[in-house]
């Protein structure tokens, strides 16, 4: 059994690549249906294998596979592998990775069928795939980080898909620098990971932790930190790259830039979640310093609430979705703080299929409204793409979390956890999340009252040809659907609510820590629970923020406007994204910018060069004209030279 | 080499040239195959008598450091000449003559065991640089190639002090017979010294890094390539044949400031990248800051054994040194022969001249993706390789030291993905842009070589860490001997 599922691991992982290596060396040469052929065979394949794997190991509870695929780096004391783990978290990952990224690939079929770049594009899908694979399904961190960067390498790819356009290229480049911050400290965690532990093996990292609990590092003179409160913090650093949390989401909102497909394949349900999974699986690491998790649950929660407050006043869909997308990350970081580890990943997995519906079904809008992507621009379309209204509503309703949809489980789980939790922040945390599910209402429904519902502001010659979007797009969105509603019912029992549930003992939670036991204790029932949902306070927020919503875009239009007058300091604060662009730019770009030419045109060009490298030369040639008059050729000169000598030396020896 | 003479018969020099350069590559996978990596000692060892009054030999023999390198300078040659076959048309004989004569006496440099012999080598070498910077650069050649020779003669003079120094009082000029005298402390830091001034021109350190943008400039595509691929390694196996070996007390000593100086390399130099306008001065400040990484690399390995007590833990460190010497060259020479590709097309370096060519030239556009993201450091390309190591060995050395040196993850991708986004990503908005032609024939070769060997190194680091560990082994007990750090290992 164990060699059945090292050899579909490995299958798993190696198909999208040889598909993504096919079609990029011959992206030039073959029709599309050979491309999008060769490449959605790739990932079924990969889909079909991580379902196998998902039985064996979840399911029928088949102990962890652990192996070694090659030594990539072996020198002195030190080991550096490329080998897998495969257990209850990684199987997880492997089925929703496959799962959404085959039908984004089905989707792209019908979305870039008009695309000069159409095999590239593919290409890269199946490329990222891989790369994801290989970073959920790593057994050490080094093969994590080359999946971690791997990802960020397709995702700046992608996001600057559409290269002539300079938003796109400025926007892929934004984002690849902000992440390569968090890869900066993830690396120092690395190497801080493998100074103390003497191994970067997860294995042989987790068995160690125990008796690490109490060493101290001293990185200032004389204050002596936790090493695992170092480690851990720096870990954090590197998620809050990858999984866009304030203050490195900066790119998140810019990556919308690429095609829809992959906003919601590597932008919404996989690439960015991969610092909670990092999260929940140092989680033996992470629970033992109360500070970083103090930290991941403060970050978690304040990102929850305030980039929702900013996706109120966006007006492109694309961009208010990914700003949902990163209040969403938010919530399953909050999560792991609160070391409720499998309730943030069961948000992650219901959040994949509601958020890459969205996604999808807003690019099912966009396709219909011709590359609009203005919400105030739309308006009444229920009439016009009705499949993609529903769907859409679906992934609205399980976003905001209304029973009995997917996301009314994983949220009410989280925010549950959060209210039980003790450590240091968590008050704080468990309002802010409240307020996140207000906020969530609102701008969820603000979407969909603006888009699909009021009267129409597009103009007559687009509602002329405006109409449903191809079958391979509506396809997706059904399939997609389907778990929207159902996963969270489906799941909840097993995943969050019993104790060693389908993660088992994948993720670790201390004992002083264990929310999630309490959460199993208290519930009532997969049923029951639909009902007492309507009595918690996240119901009512979120019902509230609905309100809000409707009262606004639909009952009294005008009173928005007024809101903007009336409040207009939160409202520019808000426009302005409360104000992290600005603050980026004047210190790091313009600043650095600045440095930068002050070093090479002032220190280099002037000092070294032209006081020290010139100034000797120059000395030289002074000293060397010197010498020259020395060397007049006249026999007289030298004569006068050598009386001299000679009247200096009678005196010397008369002196002396 | 090539009496082919004049311009008539360019053909059969291109030829004759490449001939040369494969049949330099077969020789090479001879001595890989029968070279023993389980030992230390020199191997395929040539000992003749060249003046038997000073003691000096003809004395030649390779380990496990210097294996590499003489591959690499192989396969490096061979890259140059078929890059050569369009790109260059003029005097074109001499041109590919004067590569071959730098293939030679870089090769000599790295198996010389005799300290003349190595001497005569280190200085023949500058000929044939200086005349392809003086006859094929650009319009400020002649500034470069004056400054690059100072530059280099200077710092190598005192070498030869030291040199012979050593060899009168070991009444031998074997560097053999070198490791096996031990100098006192005084001699040991003049020696050092005298050693590091020649080296660090070379690798170029700060400060003393300002011939080496300028060469790069003016250089013809071929020089750059054989300048950063080649030439900068000199400096750096120089550090490891002679410094750490021969004089391990004033290493031992001095390392801190090594230390801060190749900090400063990779710091300030990034810094220094991100403001250029020059795409080629781009590419060689970026070239700078990543042999900053070498020389870390290298000189950490006192502190790590202090710290560790266990001079198993230095391997990382100064095998990731070697590592990035080699994969260095296959970044900085990526990238050079890449902006050759363009500069030929487009006389122009700078870069606010170009935008959009990945819509001209889209083939050349994804390798010089891969080349960028090789110099970016992005884990499956060789760049990845050697930083890493050092990184994570150097943690056991110095936090601080980690994370001023992890700053070039930030910073190298600012740079050259900036310089990236400017070239390749946009609309075209300059006629010329318009009018460039995708590359093909033996461009496309010379791509398909770089990329393999990048891309080999950076998933495969094994094959060529197998070469270096005994002899790092042997390395470390030399520099351990008489260092206080060992007595209590």
């Amino acid at each position: 059994m164990e060699q059945t599922i090292h050899t579909l691991t490995l299958l798993a992982v190696l198909a999208p690549l040889v598909g993504s290596i096919i079609v990029g060396l011959l992206c030039m040469r073959i029709p599309k249906i050979i491309a999008h052929s060769i490449t959605i065979s790739g990932v079924a394949i990969s889909f079909l294998c991580s379902c196998y794997i998902f039985d064996m190991i979840v399911l029928q509870g088949y102990p962890a596979v652990n192996f070694i695929a090659y030594d990539w780096v072996t020198s002195g004391s030190f080991n550096l592998d490329m080998g897998f783990l495969v257990d209850q978290l990684t199987s997880v990952m492997f089925l929703v990775v496959t799962f959404v990224s085959l039908l984004v690939h089905i989707y792209s079929v019908g979305y870039m069928a008009e695309d000069s770049g159409y095999a590239r594009f593919f290409s890269y899908m199946s490329l990222f795939t891989f790369s994801m694979l290989l970073l959920v399904g790593a057994n050490n961190l080094i093969q994590l980080f080359f999946g971690w960067e791997g990802v960020g390498l397709v995702s700046y790819l992608l996001i600057g898909f559409w290269y002539q356009k300079d938003s796109a290229a400025n926007g892929s480049f934004k984002a690849f620098l902000v992440n390569r911050v968090g890869d900066f400290a993830f690396l120092l965690g690395m190497a801080a990971i493998l100074d103390y532990f003497g191994t970067i093996n997860y294995a042989q990292i987790f068995a160690q932790a125990p008796t690490m609990a109490a060493t101290t590092i001293n990185i200032f003179p004389h204050s002596p930190w936790l090493v695992v409160t170092v480690i851990c913090i720096l870990l954090f650093i590197g998620a809050m790259g990858k999984s866009a949390q304030i203050p490195l989401h900066v790119w998140l909102p810019e990556s919308m830039e690429g095609p829809t497909p992959i906003s919601a394949l590597i932008h919404a349900a996989t690439m960015v979640t991969a610092g909670v999974f990092m999260i929940a699986r140092m989680s033996p690491l992470f629970e033992l310093s109360d500070v970083a998790l103090s930290l991941v649950l403060v970050i978690g929660a304040t990102t929850a609430l305030f980039t929702g407050l900013i996706a109120i006043v966006q007006t492109d869909i694309k961009r208010i979705i990914a700003y949902s997308t990163m209040s969403q990350l938010g919530y399953m970081v909050a999560a792991n703080g609160a070391s409720a580890f499998s309730a943030g990943i069961f948000h992650l997995l219901t959040h994949a299929c509601f958020k890459a519906l969205l996604f999808l079904a807003a690019g099912s809008v966009i396709i219909a409204m011709h590359h609009e992507q203005d919400i105030f621009k739309m308006g009444n379309l229920k009439k016009y793409i009705p499949t993609t209204y529903v769907t859409f509503l679906i992934g609205a309703l399980a976003l905001t979390a209304i029973p009995p949809f997917a996301g009314f489980y994983s949220k009410d789980a989280i925010i549950e956890a959060v209210s039980l939790s003790t450590i240091p922040g968590a008050t704080y945390s468990y309002f802010c999340l409240l307020l996140g599910a207000f906020v969530t209402g609102v701008y969820t429904f603000r979407l969909i009252f603006v888009v699909f519902h009021g009267e129409e502001k597009m103009s007559n010659s687009l509602r002329q040809v405006l109409h449903e979007s191809p079958k391979t797009v509506r396809f997706p969105l059904i399939i997609l659907a389907i778990p929207s509603v159902i996963i969270g019912a489906v799941l909840a029992k097993p995943m969050v609510y019993t104790m060693m549930g389908l993660l088992g003992n994948s993720v670790y939670v201390a004992s002083s820590h264990d929310v999630a036991a309490e959460l199993a204790a208290d519930f009532p029932g997969t049923f029951a629970i639909i009902f007492s949902g309507f009595l918690h306070a996240p119901f009512w927020f979120a019902a509230a923020g609905i309100f809000v919503s409707w009262y606004c875009y639909v009952k009294h239009p005008s009173l928005p406007v007024q809101v903007v007058e009336k409040a207009s300091w939160a409202y520019k604060a808000c426009v302005n994204k409360l104000g992290f662009d600005a603050f980026n730019n004047i210190i790091f770009v313009h600043g650095l910018k600045k440095f930068s030419d002050f070093l090479y045109y002032v220190t280099d060009v002037k000092w070294i060069d032209g006081w020290v490298v010139a100034g000797s030369g120059n000395g030289i040639v002074r000293i060397s004209n010197l010498a020259k008059k020395l060397q007049s050729g006249y026999l007289y000169h030298y004569a006068f030279a050598m009386i001299l000598g000679l009247f200096g030396l009678l005196i010397w020896l008369l002196v002396f | 080499m090539l009496f082919t003479g004049g311009e008539s018969r360019v053909t059969y020099s291109r030829c004759i040239a490449l001939g040369v350069s494969l049949l330099c590559i077969f020789w090479c996978m001879l001595l890989y195959m029968n070279f023993d990596n389980s030992t230390s000692a020199m191997q395929f060892q040539e000992n003749l008598t060249w003046i038997p009054l000073y003691g000096i030999n003809y004395h030649l023999g390779i380990d496990g450091i210097s294996l590499p390198l003489i591959i690499l300078t192989c396969y490096v040659t061979l890259l140059v000449v078929l890059a050569a076959w369009r790109a260059v048309q003029y005097k074109v004989s001499q041109y590919l003559a004067m590569f071959l004569l730098m293939q030679g006496t870089v090769i000599g440099v790295f198996v010389s065991l005799d300290a003349i012999l190595f001497y005569v080598f280190w200085e023949a070498m500058l000929i044939p640089m200086y005349l392809s910077i003086g006859i094929w650069g650009a319009e400020k050649r002649s500034y470069a190639s004056i400054k690059f020779f100072i530059f280099t003669f200077f710092g190598s003079a005192l070498m030869l002090v030291a040199f012979l120094y050593m060899g009168i009082q070991t009444k031998s000029f074997s560097i053999l017979e070198f490791y096996n005298y031990s100098f006192n402390e005084t001699e040991q830091i003049f020696i050092f010294l005298a050693f590091l001034l020649a080296f660090a021109v070379k690798v170029p350190m700060w400060p003393v890094h300002t011939w080496l943008p300028d060469a790069h400039t003016e250089a013809p595509a071929g020089g750059s390539v054989v300048l950063a691929a080649l030439m900068l390694k000199l400096g750096a196996y120089g550090f490891l044949r002679f410094n750490l070996p021969i004089t391990p007390l004033a290493s031992y000593k001095l390392d801190e400031v090594l230390i801060i100086l190749s900090l400063i390399a990779i710091v300030y130099i990034g810094l220094i990248a991100i403001a250029q306008r020059d795409m080629k001065r781009l590419i060689a400040y970026s070239s700078v800051a990543h042999m900053g990484f070498v020389t870390l690399g290298i000189f950490m390995l006192y502190i790590i054994v202090q710290n560790t007590g266990d001079y198993r833990e230095a391997y990382m460190s100064l095998e990731g040194g070697m590592v990035q010497m080699v994969s260095h060259a296959f970044g900085a020479g990526a990238m050079f022969l890449g902006f050759g590709v363009l500069y030929n097309q487009y006389k122009t370096r700078l870069i606010s001249n170009f935008g959009g060519v990945a819509k001209t030239m889209p083939v050349f556009a994804a390798f010089f993706m891969l080349f960028s993201m090789s110099n970016v450091g992005l884990p499956g390309t060789s760049g990845f390789v050697g930083e890493v190591m050092i990184l994570l060995a150097s943690f056991k050395a110095n936090f601080w030291i980690t994370a001023l040196a992890a700053t070039t993850l930030i910073l190298s991708a600012a740079y050259t993905l900036w310089m990236f986004r400017q070239v390749f990503y946009g609309n075209i908005d300059n006629a010329q842009v318009s009018e460039l032609v995708d590359v093909h024939g033996t461009d496309i070769c010379v791509f398909i070589l770089l990329a393999a060997g990048i891309l080999f190194i950076g998933l495969y680091p094994e094959a060529l860490l197998n070469m270096y560990h005994a002899s790092v082994g042997h390395l470390l007990d030399l520099s351990l001997r008489g260092v206080p750090v060992a007595s209590n290992l």
